[in-house]
């Protein structure tokens, strides 16, 4: 089943693009992540460009992470104050990612800029995982036990100023480490069309200590407001964002979700980490070998549009 | 009377003069028609082709055939600006090192003929004339300087090459077929990927290695359907298609946590 995807001009079987998306959907329910650093490869490596990828796969995003936060709300685990002061920082952080990448894009240089900051934050973010699920495995396989998240020592962090109390996460911190995440997160999703979950939430958790009851629910505010956000800028300014295409990753993605959400509960979670990382690395090294590899065509054409 | 009608002799006779003396230039008259002047192009449109007919109409009634006549038939799609990039390794990766601007270039650019163009005319009738894809004019930038470079520029060949490969520009020197020594018909083919607006036809009769007369025609490509609905929504729109686009995105979201609400 052919159809034509008007921004990124190119003819996709919808079938192919609705299983890419349950499979990522699925993926994404079981770790418990959005999903975005894969889809965005996905596309990428069948041939729809890069910008239109990263462009498209915001608004994806968003969709996915609003079914998630609005289930998330109705349990009660979501921290306003925490959201609303990561998405200052969040916001602002997405309009300097669309403004960086309309940049790159005149200069000729976005596809390799998308390429590389997958190269660098997926090898190092896998890595990290892979890292410490092997030694979470082996721990356990030694039968010691495995460290609480959340030690009582305090760090830098928490000699900021400008202290605010975090109600529902039980917290007194300063706005300045937060804002800062948010801003962080918020240019990064703007790029390279992820939601950033997996870099948020471990940030949330090691950095600021914020209890996990609390971690998803509130990441999935920040990166449905930002993904929002990024899908307006990124129409007005670049043009590149495919509805058609992001329709039907949204529809493929929101029902593997929930598939693999349910398979998600039975594997351990050291395991879980693990394979994550690997994932995760896999797609960080595809790339490294793309940009290594002579290119069978060096020249390219782009249409700038009558002047 | 007889005076006026003397005079009016003497005009036809001057003139009859005047196109014996300026040749075979004013001897032709060229005709034509495309089969569609306006080209739909849905979707699913997987590629096609446009026909041109066209005859050669002569004043005097078939005088003696000393030598047959040639035809150049160049269709140029809307202009744009594009910009070509080269890919060099620096530090062991690809990275788009070089690029040159090409400002107001055909987006579709196909020449036809009867037999080869170097066959048809001398070199420095096809310069003038803009025949085939090597002479047709492509300005780039360089730096602060306007120019067409020469036809083996690097950056030239590739984007020609480039758009050949995706079958926006085409040369084809036994395109053009002459059904009698007068009539002639050719294809023109349009790829699924065919740039819409308007297009321009230049027909060019050449007899004798000289340029006999020439004509113009046009057509025009509109793209329908939904897609390029869409298409031109995101382009005349950004900010409003951007929104419904997150609307869309919320929908979604809300449609999927209701349909597998479980709590």
């Amino acid at each position: 089943m052919q159809l034509y995807l008007p921004i990124a001009d190119l003819p996709v079987n919808v079938l192919l693009i609705l299983a890419m998306g349950a499979a990522v959907g699925f993926v994404s329910g079981m770790f418990g992540i959005g999903g975005g650093f894969l889809m965005t490869p996905l596309l990428i490596f069948i041939g729809i460009s890069p910008a239109v990828a990263v462009a498209s796969v915001t608004s994806h995003m968003a969709a996915s992470s609003f079914s998630g936060a609005l289930s998330y709300w109705r349990r009660r685990a979501i921290d306003p104050m925490l959201a609303f002061v990561l998405l200052c920082g969040g916001i602002a952080g997405t309009a300097v990612g669309v403004w960086f990448f309309v940049l790159m894009r005149s200069v000729g240089q976005l596809d390799l800029m998308i390429a590389l900051s997958y190269v660098v934050l997926l090898t190092a973010v896998g890595g990290l995982m892979v890292y410490e699920g092997l030694r979470a495995i082996l721990r356990t396989r030694r039968g010691e036990v495995a460290l609480s998240g959340r030690t009582g020592n305090r760090n830098w962090i928490h000699a900021l100023p400008l202290k605010v109390r975090f109600k529902r996460s039980k917290m007194y911190l300063s706005v300045i480490p937060v804002a800062a995440i948010g801003l962080l997160i918020g240019f990064i999703g703007a790029v390279m069309g992820v939601g950033g979950g997996f870099i948020l939430v471990p940030m949330l958790i090691y950095l600021l200590r914020v209890p996990t009851s609390m971690v998803v629910g509130t990441s999935m505010v920040l990166t449905l407001v930002t993904m929002l956000v990024a899908t307006v800028l990124h129409a007005a300014t670049n043009h590149l964002v495919d509805a058609v295409l992001a329709l039907i990753l949204m529809v493929g993605g929101v029902t593997g979700a929930q598939f693999g959400a349910r398979a998600g509960q039975r594997i351990r979670g050291e395991q879980l980490r693990l394979l994550l990382g690997l994932l995760v690395l896999a797609v960080g090294i595809r790339f490294a070998i793309e940009l290594g590899i002579r290119p069978a065509e060096l020249f390219t054409i782009r249409e700038t549009g009558p002047s | 009377m007889t005076r006026r009608a003397a005079s009016a002799l003497a005009i036809v006779a001057t003139a009859l003069l005047g196109l014996a003396f300026a040749g075979p230039a004013q001897a032709e008259k060229l005709i034509v028609s495309v089969s569609n002047a306006r080209v739909m192009v849905t979707p699913n449109y997987s590629g096609g082709e446009l026909v041109l007919f066209g005859s050669v109409e002569r004043d005097n009634p078939a005088p003696p055939e000393q030598f047959p006549y040639d035809l150049v038939v160049t269709v140029i799609g809307p202009r744009s600006d594009m910009v070509t990039r080269r890919k060099e390794r620096k530090f062991g990766i690809w990275i788009n090192m070089d690029s040159r601007q090409f400002l107001m270039v055909p987006s579709y650019l196909a020449v036809f003929s009867n037999r080869p163009i170097e066959a048809i005319a001398a070199a420095d009738v096809r310069r003038r004339q803009q025949l085939g894809i090597t002479h047709t004019l492509l300005t780039q930038r360089i730096g602060t300087d306007y120019a067409d470079v020469v036809a083996d520029d690097q950056f030239r060949t590739a984007f020609v090459r480039l758009r050949e490969e995706r079958g926006l520009y085409d040369e084809d020197p036994a395109a053009v077929k002459f059904l009698t020594p007068t009539l002639f018909r050719t294809g023109i083919p349009l790829p699924a990927e065919v740039p819409i607006g308007s297009y321009e036809v230049h027909i060019k009769l050449f007899g004798n290695g000289e340029l006999l007369t020439q004509t113009e025609t046009s057509f025009e490509i509109a793209k329908v359907g939904f897609e390029q609905f869409v298409a031109n929504a995101a382009k005349q729109h950004g900010i409003i298609y951007g929104l419904l686009t997150a609307l869309m995105a919320l929908a979604t979201g809300w449609m999927a946590s209701i349909v597998f609400r479980r709590d």
